[in-house]
Order: structure tokens, then sequence, then C-alpha cells
């Protein structure tokens, strides 16, 4: 049933091999293998539930937190395989970025907002931090908007804003991987297509992974798409191939909306 | 369409536009039979006719595209929905330019009564490729209405049928006007007359190539039939 990746990029930045998850008993991925292209934009779509979210949490480890939850399988990531008990999740997240669905800006001000997560990795004299505030900001789009309140709350910004913050703040610790969690579904349509402009722009220097629920996103946005279901994989291909002529009939009824 | 979508909304929007596609369809071929009932038969009439439907096919075409743009603009159609959309908008426009050649061969039949020596010249032959371009469209619109690919392919054949006819025509006619430059005149009416037939053919092809690139997601256009052969079926 699962699709093997069959999408040959020049260059990986992330290889899952046979992933499953487990929540306690219920498992959330079935054997799921695909590779992320680097600089490249991968979408994964699907209906509630179909393990998309559940497997951009174990892009970054994001459910060890949780105890009774585990991985099975590799997560080849230049070399390394995230999925290894001795990996430094510290470490990991700092290269592995993700942004939430509700913008989750720290309470505190912009500038500290940015600045916080670098301060965890590196030592910067002020100047050097200033720098990579405007850096992160300008990145996220959000320094002309902002850079007169820097010192302002980063909970004043609007909800487009707030969540380019978290953006900047992401972008700001330099990783290779940023993993976008449904970036857009609480933004209203002129923040969406900034945030949309945005990842274009980002893709440059790193590779993204999104999960979104709004399917015309995925194929504006995306460079490859995987349609989940039930914790499978069920295809995976070029955006442009899954949104005009999808191998798989399941791919098909879903993006026209025969799912049901 | 088979298949239902969530919204049934979206579902009877199909279905309507597809009735529609069909129904123009439907008049075109009926207009086409005209024009070759007023050829066989010399009939002013007929020719009448023709040029009255004309009108309507017309309008339909505009109304057709107009119902595309508003399910386009609302729906955001994705995968097959997005190509039978396209396909009804391209087949709306290969149907109302063979109502431009029925309307066509129906003014030609009209000159050549009214320079009033029809009989003497080789028209049987044409009779029979305009059956086979009539003809040919019911197949078209039978194979786009059951998404027919492999009927779709035996289309794109007997158009090569059609246009071989036309070949030997033209050489044919060529012989009578040599022989009797009287008949120059009338040949050339005639001459029109089965370019309007083979056009009618080429664009029943068009549409039987919207019915593979609709089902299959492969654009056929500008392809050699055997490697359309061995690509779709």
């Amino acid at each position: 049933m699962n699709a093997t990746a069959t999408v040959t990029p020049s260059k990986n930045a992330l290889e899952l091999r046979n992933l499953s998850f487990f929540y306690g008993k219920f498992q959330g991925l079935r054997n799921v293998s695909l590779n992320i292209a680097e600089h490249k934009v991968t979408a994964f779509i699907g209906p509630s539930g179909c393990g998309k979210s559940t497997l951009l949490r174990t892009l970054n480890r994001m459910y060890s937190l949780y105890p009774g939850q585990r991985a099975e399988g590799t997560i080849n990531f230049y070399g390394q395989d995230i999925l290894d008990p001795k990996q430094d999740i510290n470490l990991l997240r700092a290269r592995i970025g993700m942004v939430f669905q509700k913008p989750t800006p720290f309470p505190m001000s912009i500038y500290d907002n940015i600045a916080f997560g670098v301060k965890l990795y590196e030592s910067l004299s002020k100047s050097e931090m200033d720098d990579r505030v405007e850096w992160a900001l300008s990145k996220a789009a959000l320094w002309t908007e902002v850079k007169d309140k820097l010192h302002q709350s980063g909970l004043s910004l609007s909800g487009g804003q707030q969540q380019r913050l978290c953006i900047a703040r992401s972008v700001a610790v330099k990783p290779s991987v940023l993993l976008l969690d449904e970036p857009t579904s609480a933004l209203d349509p002129l923040s969406t297509a900034k945030i949309e402009e945005l990842i274009d722009e980002l893709k440059h220097d790193y590779t993204i992974a999104i999960v979104t629920h709004n399917m015309q996103q995925a194929a504006r946005c995306s460079d490859y798409t995987a349609y989940m279901y039930l914790g499978e994989m069920i295809e995976f291909g070029a955006t442009e191939q899954i949104f005009f002529k999808p191998e798989r009939k399941e791919t098909e009824d879903y993006i026209t909306g025969r799912f049901g | 369409m088979p298949d239902k979508h969530l919204s049934s909304q979206f579902d009877s929007e199909l279905n309507s536009v597809s009735a529609r596609v069909m129904e123009m369809g439907g008049l075109v071929e009926s207009q086409i039979r005209q024009a070759v009932y007023a050829l066989s038969q010399f009939s002013l009439e007929a020719v009448e006719t023709v040029a009255s439907m004309e009108t309507r096919i017309n309008a339909m075409e505009v109304e057709i595209d107009q119902e595309l743009s508003s399910i386009i603009a609302r729906r955001q159609p994705t995968a097959r929905d997005l190509r039978l959309l396209l396909a009804f908008s391209k087949a709306t426009a290969n149907l109302e330019r063979m109502g431009d050649e029925a309307n066509k061969m129906a003014r030609m039949v009209r000159s050549i009564i009214e320079s009033g020596a029809p009989r003497s010249l080789p028209s049987s032959d044409l009779r029979t490729a305009a059956e086979l371009a009539s003809g040919l469209l019911r197949k078209t619109l039978d194979a786009f209405a059951r998404l027919d690919v492999k009927a779709a392919v035996a289309i794109l054949k007997e158009d090569d049928l059609i246009d071989k006819e036309f070949d030997g025509f033209v050489r044919k006619l060529i012989t009578y006007m040599m022989e009797d430059p009287r008949t120059i005149s009338p040949s050339l009416d005639l001459l029109f007359l089965a370019k309007a037939i083979e056009r009618i053919g080429d664009h029943s092809k068009n549409v039987a190539e919207l019915i593979i690139y609709l089902v299959k997601g492969k654009d056929v256009r500008h392809t050699a039939l055997d490697e359309i052969e061995s690509a779709v079926l």
C-alpha cells in the first residue's frame, strides 16, 4: 500500500526509511519512506489524523517531550540518524527549526524574541547580536515593519506579524531545515500571501517541510507533495504532477474533494 | 461524471455544464447533417436551416465558457476536474468551429445551386466524405460522454481516412478543370466544400485528443498515431 519515494532530486536533506510512530499502543505512522530534498519545499497533505503532523514532529524529535511516544525506522539527516537515542536533541532542534499553527511569540520584546534562542547556542557581542536580529527579521520580511519598535512586546504585533516573528526566531539560529506546521491556518489571506512569499524566498537557504490543510497552498508553494492517509504515505511526487494527474485514485479523490 | 464530490453543488455544476457541452455537440452534429443533406439534394431550404442554427451554437459557446469560468473561479478544480473543465472549454471552441465549417458548406451549396450547373460535377464523392465527417463527430461525442480512450484513438485513425479522401478528391477536381475550363468556378466551390469537410474531421480529431488528455493526463497533440497508441492503450 505504501508508496515509495520515487523522486530523486540532486541532494536530500532528510531521508526517511520505514518510519513508524507509536502513541503508546496506537500506531500513528506506518512504514513511511521518502526523501526531503535540500532547498526545496515539501508539503504534506491529508485529512485530519492522517499522520502528517506526527511525521513533522518526528523530524526534530518533538515527541521526545512525551513519555510513551516512540518512533521506529531511520531518519538520515546529513549522515546522522535523528532517531538515534544518543542524538543531542537541543542541537538537533537548532538545526531543524519548527513553526506552529498558532503564532507563539515569547512574552518579551520583539528583539528578545529573536535574541533569546541565539543566546542558547552562541555568544555574540551586542553589535553582532543587533546584526543577527536585523538579519533574521529581514529574512522573515518583517524588518521594515518593526525596526522602529524592536523593544515593544512581541505580543503587540498582528497575527501575521507574530507568525513572521516566529519564523524569524527559527531562522535566527541558522537552521538548515524549517518545519512549518500549518503556519497560516490562523492568518488572513494577506498575511498568508506574505508567508507564502516568504517560504519561496527562504527555500534558497533552507530546506522546508510544510504541513497544510489548505491544498491550494500546497499546490502554490511546494515543489514536492506527499499525500498521507491513516498513517501511510499514499503518494509522493512533484507537486505539479500530484495536482494535475496523480498516480493513485485515493490521492485524486482527496485533492478533488471526493473524499468521504 | 462518476464519483461524487463532498460538495453536491459542485457535482451538479459539473453535470450541468457536461450536459450543455453534449447538447451543443448534438446541435452541431445536426447542423452538419443538414449541410450534408443540402449538398446531396441541392436543397436551398436545408441551406437556410444550417444558417439559422449557427446563431444558437455561437451563443451556446459563450454561455458554456461563462459557466466554466465561474466554476473555475469558485471551486479551484484540480486533477481530473481541472482537466475536464479545460477539455470542455477547448471542445466547445472546436465544436463552434465545426459549426462555422458547416455554415461554409451551406454557403458553397447555395453558390453551386445559383450557378445553375450542379449535376455535372462529382459531388457524390463529397457526400461520402461529408457523411464520414458527420459520423465521426457522432462517434467523438459518444466517446467523450463515455470517456472512452480506445474509441478516441479509433477516431484519430478515421480522420486520417478523411484526409486521404480529401487529397484524392482534389486530384479528381483538377482533372475536371483541365478537361473543361467552364467547370472551374463550380469546381472551386466544391474544393472549398471539400476543405470544410476535411476541417470538420480535423476538429473531431482535436476533440478526440482532448478525451485522451482528460482521461490519461497526456497531451497527445502533434504526436504520431503509433506513438499515441503505445502511450495510452
